[in-house]
């Protein structure tokens, strides 16, 4: 029998690799991951998680460890948040290209400087383009869930890319819900024992990582790109059989009470959750309005968020990451992006908020709502605008 | 050889399945100079062979050693290695 526990975001999210049985955890602490990486070496401590535990100097080096393990075939998981994401990053790209499937939660934090340990989704946005197989978490259970799910989808010999889950530092990663925990044999048959096709091995000697001269880089990263891209029928498979299995359903777009909405708000991460209760608000008040989150990020899910928004007159979009002298959040102009070339889309409009742990109250989402179908009416004279930032902000133009 | 190739024939990760393949490769096209080796000089101490970064240097049934011209690529780390400045870097033009 399942059963249900009160778990924070970290513990959970370790709680499924353990569950996951992995055989390598290289990790480097950092706020607010360090609970992941604290909990996975007890476990290792104490017995309950039969994995090498490779305490290693940097991140940098974390992500260089889970490499070498992925490539002779071990279960590989590592964690980290911003800055200690940052310092990964030349490493984040080599797993992705040499189709190592690790996988990396993330506790989402905002980048210094200032210094800051708290969340916003600057970390998630600086390695959009790394190749890797992106979600974001709402909650504790789905911080769980997307964990497993990982492993199921990276390691599915279709698509053999490393995946990383985003949930919100310290909203998530720190605070401690209500959820449940499956019985291993059910975690059994959703996943099942990692078999890399390309394991290291000195009876069978290959090369991994030779270097791509000019006449055969750009065929390597078409290659990888019509992969990547393809993965995402994978990903649609994993969560019919992970709803099957332990009966919640995940869509790589999840839509709130959007049925006839004229104005759709869309949310990534923890924030949706509050969000949903002036949803919630708003219909009870009559107003036809709705919402959508993107749980798959990468690849992009573009039909999938199409038909989620196809209906809607206004669509709000709310980042928490300034694409710095870009046209507005990363979010914000992804959506713009994948809307272009429709002949019937909703008028997309652009609020940046909750930077560096700034809380998103209710009554903050009321405003954005509010402002945002103003703006889709009148316009505004910035390209985008921002949320419970003191004094009128002016200056944001093209 | 790798210019023939379509972006659908290559494996996961461009990784390479044939071990040691590497040695098909022509990597002394980049040369603009080549060793000339003095066998009246040499003694035999097999400096060249330990220090040539390609492992062009082949050591001959005789016991003298000899660059294979397919890969060196004429760095010229064996003549300055060399004890008995018994290596000569020419132009490759010259003959
Ligand atoms: S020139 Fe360089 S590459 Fe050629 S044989 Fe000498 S050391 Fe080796
Ligand atoms: S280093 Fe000079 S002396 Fe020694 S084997 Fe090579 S050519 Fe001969």
């Amino acid at each position: 029998m399942s059963k249900r526990v009160a778990l924070e975001a970290s513990f959970a999210t370790a709680e499924a690799a353990r569950m996951a049985d992995v055989d390598v955890v290289a990790a480097y602490p950092i706020t607010p991951q360090t609970h992941v990486p604290e909990r996975l070496a007890e476990m290792v401590a104490n017995g309950e998680l039969k994995a090498a535990y490779i305490p290693v100097e940097s991140e940098h080096s974390a992500m260089s460890a889970c490499l070498g393990a992925a490539a002779v075939g071990a279960r590989t998981f590592t964690a980290t948040a911003g800055q200690g994401l940052e310092l990964m990053h030349e490493v984040v790209y080599v797993a992705s290209s040499m189709r190592y499937p690790v996988v990396m939660a993330i506790c989402n934090r905002a980048l210094s400087a200032p210094l800051s340990v708290w969340c916003d989704h600057s970390d998630a946005m600086a390695v959009r383009d790394t190749g890797w197989i992106q979600v974001f978490c709402q909650n504790n259970q789905e911080a769980f869930d997307m964990t497993l799910w990982a492993f199921r989808v990276g390691e599915d010999p279709k698509v053999l890319f490393p995946v990383m889950i985003h949930f919100d530092g310290f909203t998530l990663s720190h605070v401690t819900e209500p959820m449940i925990l499956p019985e291993q044999s059910e975690v059994d048959t959703f996943l099942p024992k990692f078999q890399y096709p390309f394991a290291l091995n000195p009876d069978k000697p290959m090369t991994h990582g030779a270097f791509g001269l000019p006449e055969i880089y750009s065929e390597t990263k078409i290659a990888q790109e019509v992969a990547f891209r393809k993965s995402k029928d994978v990903a649609i498979q994993g969560f019919k059989e992970f709803g099957d299995i332990f009966g919640r359903y995940y869509h790589l777009v999840e839509s709130y009470r959007t049925e006839d909405a004229k104005t759709l708000l869309l949310t990534m991460g923890s924030f949706t959750e509050t969000a949903k209760i002036v949803i919630d608000r708003k219909r009870d008040n009559g107003e036809m309005v709705g919402l959508v989150s993107l749980r798959l990020w990468r690849p992009f899910p573009f039909e999938e968020f199409r038909q989620a928004v196809k209906n809607a007159e206004t669509l709000i979009v709310f980042d928490r990451c300034i694409s710095s002298g870009g046209p507005g959040g990363p979010v914000s102009s992804e959506v713009r992006a994948a809307l272009y070339d429709e002949k019937e889309k909703p008028r997309v409009v652009s609020f940046i908020g909750g930077l560096g742990g700034r809380d998103m109250s209710l009554s903050d989402f009321e405003y954005v709502i509010e402002r945002g179908n103003e703006i889709a009416e009148k316009g505004s004279e910035e390209l985008f605008e921002t949320v419970g930032v003191r004094g009128k902000v002016t200056g944001i133009r093209g | 050889m790798a210019d023939e190739l379509s972006w659908r024939d290559l494996e996961v990760g461009n990784i390479v399945l044939e071990a040691g393949n590497a040695s098909f490769r022509r990597t002394g096209d980049w040369r603009s100079e080549r060793p000339i080796m003095d066998k009246e000089k040499c003694n035999k101490c097999g400096l060249c062979w330990l220090y040539c970064p390609d492992a062009a240097m082949k050591l001959l049934d005789d016991g003298y050693y000899e660059p294979e011209l397919f890969y060196c690529k004429g760095c010229g780390i064996c003549a300055r290695v060399c004890p008995r400045e018994a290596i000569t870097m020419i132009e490759e033009e010259e003959k």
